[in-house]
């Protein structure tokens, strides 16, 4: 009962924001109500038994696509009306390529219930639900059947920031950077100077 | 002998020695990075050195721990065998005498930052995944890997308007290839329920589907593009040409060995049953690449585009090897891009020292006007890669298109021998267009060395291929031995 309640209330804010990240006229307003469809649609995984999903979609999405996505519409000079002016005119494609997309979901869903997927397809290789998380079971795969993959898959990522500090990192002269040793090292006899002036002198600097 | 049950301790450390070679290249790059980051950019040549010493040890290494006959391990993902372990030491020789080829130029430009030869190195690690892959996984993730490498190689002259180019339209068509890859490899998985190379070689012989015909398709597309083979060899000149020169040879040796090996291992291994099938695909891609990479050159001014229309006809060359099948294909294989990669290398060796008195890097062939009176020993050097490179006995270029025309005959690919030689003929052209030039023309310029490093290089892959010659009989019996495990 609680559940059901709960599927309800959490789907009805999931559709709400996610339209509201459409038609919001803000974009920080948009990027604010994508984060609680991510949250919303995180409660809708717990409610499917899928707790692991619902970690990654808060963890990555919420804590770093979305917040990637703040500091994009916060920091670029974008001129979010002029994007948005042929709104009206790029609906009916978009409506279009949503309903294609719907259908789709549709399909799957009904070829799913149809049970005219092989059953091969279906059979989950995971432990039932009931026997150990589902987050467990993925981590039990992962480190061990696909270490090496897991590993290599490191080492693509290590690449990709190697490469980003090799293309970007640039060392240039005359900026003044925060010394700390020499600031805490700065003694009363190098910053202090007493200076004794003579009345409508002043001091020279 | 395979080693399918699920894993525990006892098994992973079982497992660990066959992937020494990958581990030693892995740890090196972890611990050579450290090392750079903390010495700064006055370490870049200790950092190329050890990252040359690491990648011979890790090729030395493959071939060592070669078991007599194929292992999988890893939950089927990666084989250990003779193919891969030939072809790892190739990579690691070809690679790291690229890598060598780079200390004075990146010195000279003032590129020598630590991080080239690391990303050289994580690209080999790639490349050693690429030719042990035996499943679908295993072979994106090492595509991928040596792909992101070598995008950052493209384009690490960061402050040249023609690298950063190189760079930006390699990673996006090289983005694309990766999307055909992973949609064929999503198809195959779907029809078969497998990314195995066993299960899916399994399902080919029992059953044909339309779909993972479909998805063989793609996958084939998505290596050609890594292969640079025709039709998909678009991005090559560009790329080649605005890459620094010492990225350039770099792309033209290693990758392209473990590209034909992984497109060789998908056709033999993974879709074996299917040979019908994937016959024509390879024939067409095999004749339009040495028909492009005939003619195309023909008009080429700049020494790197033509070496680009070069490796693409020479890919024509390897993906004919490929069609003659798993009996015949990997012996002439493999002769065939070893002897390539050393040639490019060699090649990419005299490229890089044509450098003038007022600094500046010939790349045009007019430019190379009267090197025999200047240069006497250069142009010697380059006359014997070239007459290697166009096949001419007793040179070792010879052999490995003699290898791939005995294989075509044993199959009955006639034809496609015809072509190959063909395609050969009209290449002498341009070859000997630049020996020409080389040996009879005006002297423009003198070169002045480049500094040791390369100079050595260049008179190693030198001897190297005119020691092949003698030894082209151990190069074949390795081959042979190498590639017996598909047939």
């Amino acid at each position: 009962m609680i559940a059901v309640a709960a599927f309800y209330i959490l789907s009805a804010i999931a559709i709400a924001s996610a339209f509201m990240v459409v038609v919001a006229r803000n974009p920080v307003h948009s990027v604010l109500f994508l984060i609680l469809t991510f949250f919303t649609s995180a409660g809708l995984f717990v409610l499917l038994g899928a707790e692991f999903l619902a970690m990654l979609l808060i963890v990555v999405y919420v804590g770093a696509v979305a917040v990637l996505f703040l500091f994009v519409v916060m920091m670029l000079d974008i001129d979010f009306a002029e994007l948005k002016a042929g709104f009206l005119t790029y609906l009916p494609f978009g409506g279009l390529i949503a309903l294609i997309l719907f259908g789709q979901f549709v399909m799957v869903g009904g070829a799913w219930v149809e049970k005219s997927v092989a059953a091969a397809s279906i059979a989950a290789p995971t432990p039932a639900a009931a026997a150990v998380s589902n987050a467990e079971a993925i981590g039990r795969i992962l480190y061990t059947d696909y270490i090496f993959l897991f590993q290599a898959a490191g080492i693509v990522l290590f690449i990709a920031m190697v490469g980003a500090i090799a293309l970007t990192l640039r060392h240039r002269d005359g900026i003044r950077r925060q010394n700390v040793t020499a600031q805490v090292g700065r003694t009363r006899e190098q910053g202090v100077e007493m200076t004794d002036p003579k009345p409508g002198q002043g001091v020279v600097l | 002998m395979s080693m399918n049950q699920t894993m525990t301790a006892e098994l992973f450390f079982q497992q660990v020695p066959y992937i020494l070679p990958e581990i030693t290249l892995a740890a090196g790059a972890l611990i050579i990075v450290l090392i750079g980051a903390f010495m700064g950019d006055r370490g870049s040549r200790l950092v190329t050195w050890l990252c040359v010493a690491v990648m011979l040890a890790a090729g030395a290494m493959a071939v060592l721990h070669m078991p007599p006959e194929q292992v999988v391990v890893f939950s089927g993902s990666y084989a250990a065998d003779g193919f891969s372990a030939y072809a790892k030491l190739i990579i690691a020789l070809t690679a790291s005498s690229a890598l060598l080829l780079s200390v004075d130029f990146l010195a000279d430009k003032k590129l020598d930052k630590p991080e080239f030869p690391v990303l050289a190195m994580l690209a080999t690690l790639g490349m050693f995944i690429m030719v042990s892959a035996h499943d679908l996984i295993a072979l994106y993730v090492g595509v991928e890997m040596q792909s992101l490498a070598l995008y950052v190689l493209a384009a690490y002259a960061r402050d040249d308007a023609k690298s950063s180019e190189a760079g930006l339209k390699y990673f996006v068509l090289g983005a694309l290839s990766s999307g055909l890859l992973l949609y064929g490899c999503s198809l195959v998985y779907g029809f078969t329920g497998s990314v195995k190379f066993d299960v899916i070689s399994a399902h080919v012989a029992a059953s044909r589907d339309i779909g993972v015909i479909f998805g063989l398709v793609f996958i084939l597309c998505g290596l050609a593009f890594k292969m640079s083979a025709a039709p998909f060899h678009m991005w090559t000149p560009d790329v080649y040409e605005g890459s620094p020169t010492v990225s350039t040879a770099f792309f033209a040796s290693a990758p392209k060995v473990a590209a034909a090996v992984l497109f060789a291992r998908v056709c033999f291994e993974a879709f074996g049953p299917a040979q019908k099938d994937w016959l024509g695909i390879v024939v067409i891609m095999a004749l339009l690449s040495m028909v492009i990479g005939a003619l195309f050159a023909l008009q080429q001014t700049n020494i790197k585009r033509l070496l680009a229309y070069s490796s693409i006809a020479n890919m024509g060359y390897a993906l004919v090897a490929i069609a003659c099948g798993p009996e015949f294909g990997p012996k002439a294989l493999l002769v065939f891009v070893s002897i390539y990669a050393v040639t490019s290398v060699g090649l990419f060796g005299v490229v890089l020292s044509l450098r003038t008195a007022d600094g500046e890097r010939v790349e045009t062939i007019a430019g190379l006007s009267g090197l025999s009176r200047s240069n006497p020993l250069l142009a010697a050097a380059l006359t014997m890669l070239l007459f290697s490179v166009m096949g001419i006995p007793p040179l070792a270029g010879f052999f490995g298109k003699w290898e791939i025309i005995l294989a075509t005959s044993s199959v009955g690919l006639l034809p496609l021998a015809i072509a190959l030689i063909l395609a050969s003929v009209v290449s002498a052209f341009y070859y000997l267009r630049i020996i020409k030039t080389v040996w009879f023309d005006e002297p423009v310029a003198t070169m002045v060395p480049v500094g040791t490093a390369t100079a050595l290089t260049l008179t190693g892959a030198t001897f190297v291929l005119a020691a092949l010659t003698l030894l082209i009989g151990l190069v074949g019996s390795a081959a042979t031995i190498a590639g017996a495990g598909f047939s």
